[in-house]
């Protein structure tokens, strides 16, 4: 059986100025795969994230996404964004709309959804990640694990078929990491394709299918979740988990 | 001092009309300084070198001079040019100008106030750039900027009195007229005062209002207690706010 990839980057480059993030970066991710992208800070696992969805325009190489050779999109790309969720370090929960209004808005703006279905869409997940209690409360009325999780059931509102996630528990507490987790656990168990940028190791040995190891821009490793933790790793990825883990 | 002569001149119908035409003024040049304020906020938004060479232009030329030189500038010279405007018509665009470059700041801060995040979460969603200014970026900038469109607002109620000088018949000129013909100074200015705190408190009572109706907690928590329970206070809610 040929495995169709579901994304496919090729060779991209990217540069702010001078510094070059993106170095020939390649990788692909099947369907329902979960890939845990990690290394240090710096090392551009963000900007590769950010490059997916378009937020960050490369400089060279190819995206392809369901097939679709999707880098050079300009017009387009809020079509191809709906597609694909994402999460971010500080939530970013938009600050005058209440949680369910924040679930709420890209399905009744963007979709054209009717508010009574939009509603009940929410409502769904804010249940689906695990308070739908907070359903009225503002922003600064939650904590930051909660924020999180309204922010994963806000991309999820637009039923994406990739979630992006950029560091989604490194502005947690530690006592609500496990909250929010758990929530994108379950979401990968349940089939989400999803690309994870994180310094969680636990969460990478629980729900990953693969682990891409980046440094200095660079993809150095990509390797099955079982290889990558069984002890089989290029020796850059071994002391960076050596130092994380200790 | 005679109280039946002030009431009478706030009956009168030059009074009456003064206070509407000054009401007109600071209006009309309210709406049209806060739609140039917001071309010359966008364009400075835009970042393009044009773009920004423009609008600095723009408020070091409007900023930079008294406002009454601006208004007697745009009366008197303008008809040499050819351009033959009444006195209202040079008013309001002298006024609207000066109030666009103010205005242009305000909205600007507020802009620049809602953090680059919230903009990139609109666009990751899959919002156009116009839908992510629309339903993420002006509902946060609106509130942030009405405290000082505020007290704009009441200036330029207070500032449309410097037009009297190009004679346009507004509450100030009406009052130093009807003074000047009555010798009732204190009785005819009395009046003309009244008439401005009357009309700044409408304007101050305003703002209270749009302020609430922007603010999405309040909204929500006036939706919930019914408005007795809030005036007697004996809801929950309100005791636990």
């Amino acid at each position: 059986m040929v495995v169709e990839h579901f994304l496919e980057i090729v060779g991209i480059n990217k540069s702010f100025g001078s510094v070059q993030v993106l170095k020939t970066c390649s990788m692909t991710v099947a369907a329902k795969e979960t890939v845990v992208v990690i290394g240090p800070s710096g090392s551009g696992k963000s900007t590769l994230l950010r490059s997916i969805n378009l937020l960050e325009p490369v400089d060279s190489g190819d995206i392809f996404f369901a097939g679709e050779n999707i880098t050079r999109e300009r017009k387009k790309a809020h079509l191809l964004r709906q597609q694909i969720g994402m999460v971010f370090q500080n939530f970013e929960l938009f600050a005058h709309l209440s949680a369910v209004e924040n679930v709420m808005l890209a399905p009744m703006k963007i979709l054209g959804v009717s508010s009574a279905d939009a509603h009940d869409i929410a409502v769904d997940l804010l249940r689906k990640v695990q308070i739908p209690e907070k359903a009225d409360a503002f922003p600064d009325e939650l904590s930051g694990g909660q924020q999180q999780r309204v922010a994963i059931a806000r991309a999820l509102a637009m039923r994406p078929k990739l979630m992006l996630y950029d560091e989604p528990t490194s502005a947690l507490d530690p006592e609500m990491i496990r909250e929010v987790l758990d929530v994108m656990a379950e979401l990968s168990a349940e089939g989400m394709t999803s690309i994870v940028v994180t310094h969680e190791m636990g969460f990478a040995r629980r729900a990953a299918d693969r682990i891409v190891f980046m440094e200095q821009g660079e993809i150095i490793e990509s390797a099955s979740s079982d290889q990558f933790f069984g002890g089989t790793v290029n020796d850059r990825a071994r002391r960076f988990l050596d130092q994380i883990l200790h | 001092m005679s109280i039946e002569l002030v009431l009478h001149y706030l009956v009168s119908s030059s009074f009456i009309h003064g206070a509407g035409m000054t009401l007109l003024l600071t209006v009309t040049s309210l709406f049209f300084g806060v739609m140039i304020g917001l071309v010359l906020a966008l364009i400075q938004e835009s970042r393009t070198r044009t773009g920004q060479v423009v609008t600095f232009f723009y408020l070091w030329l409007f900023r930079g001079t008294p406002v009454l030189f601006q208004v007697i500038f745009i009366y008197n010279v303008l008809p040499s040019f050819g351009i033959k405007l009444s006195a209202f018509v040079c008013a309001v665009l002298a006024l609207s100008l000066n109030e666009g470059a103010y205005m242009a700041e305000i909205l600007r801060s507020g802009l620049q106030a809602v953090k680059k995040g919230q903009r990139t979460a609109g666009l990751a969603l899959g919002m156009t750039g116009s839908q992510m200014m629309r339903y993420v970026v002006v509902p946060q900038a609106a509130r942030i900027v009405l405290p000082p469109i505020g007290n704009q607002m009441i200036g330029m109620l207070k500032l449309s009195a410097l037009v009297s000088v190009i004679a346009v018949e507004e509450l100030l000129l009406v009052a130093n007229q009807t003074a000047s013909a009555d010798f009732r100074y204190f009785e005819a200015l009395t009046a003309a005062g009244i008439y401005y705190l009357a009309m700044t408190t409408a304007f101050m009572g305003l703002q209270i209002l749009i302020e609430t109706a922007l603010d999405p907690k309040k909204r929500q928590r006036m939706r919930r207690v019914p408005l007795t329970e809030r005036m007697l206070g004996t809801s929950k809610s309100f005791a636990v706010r």
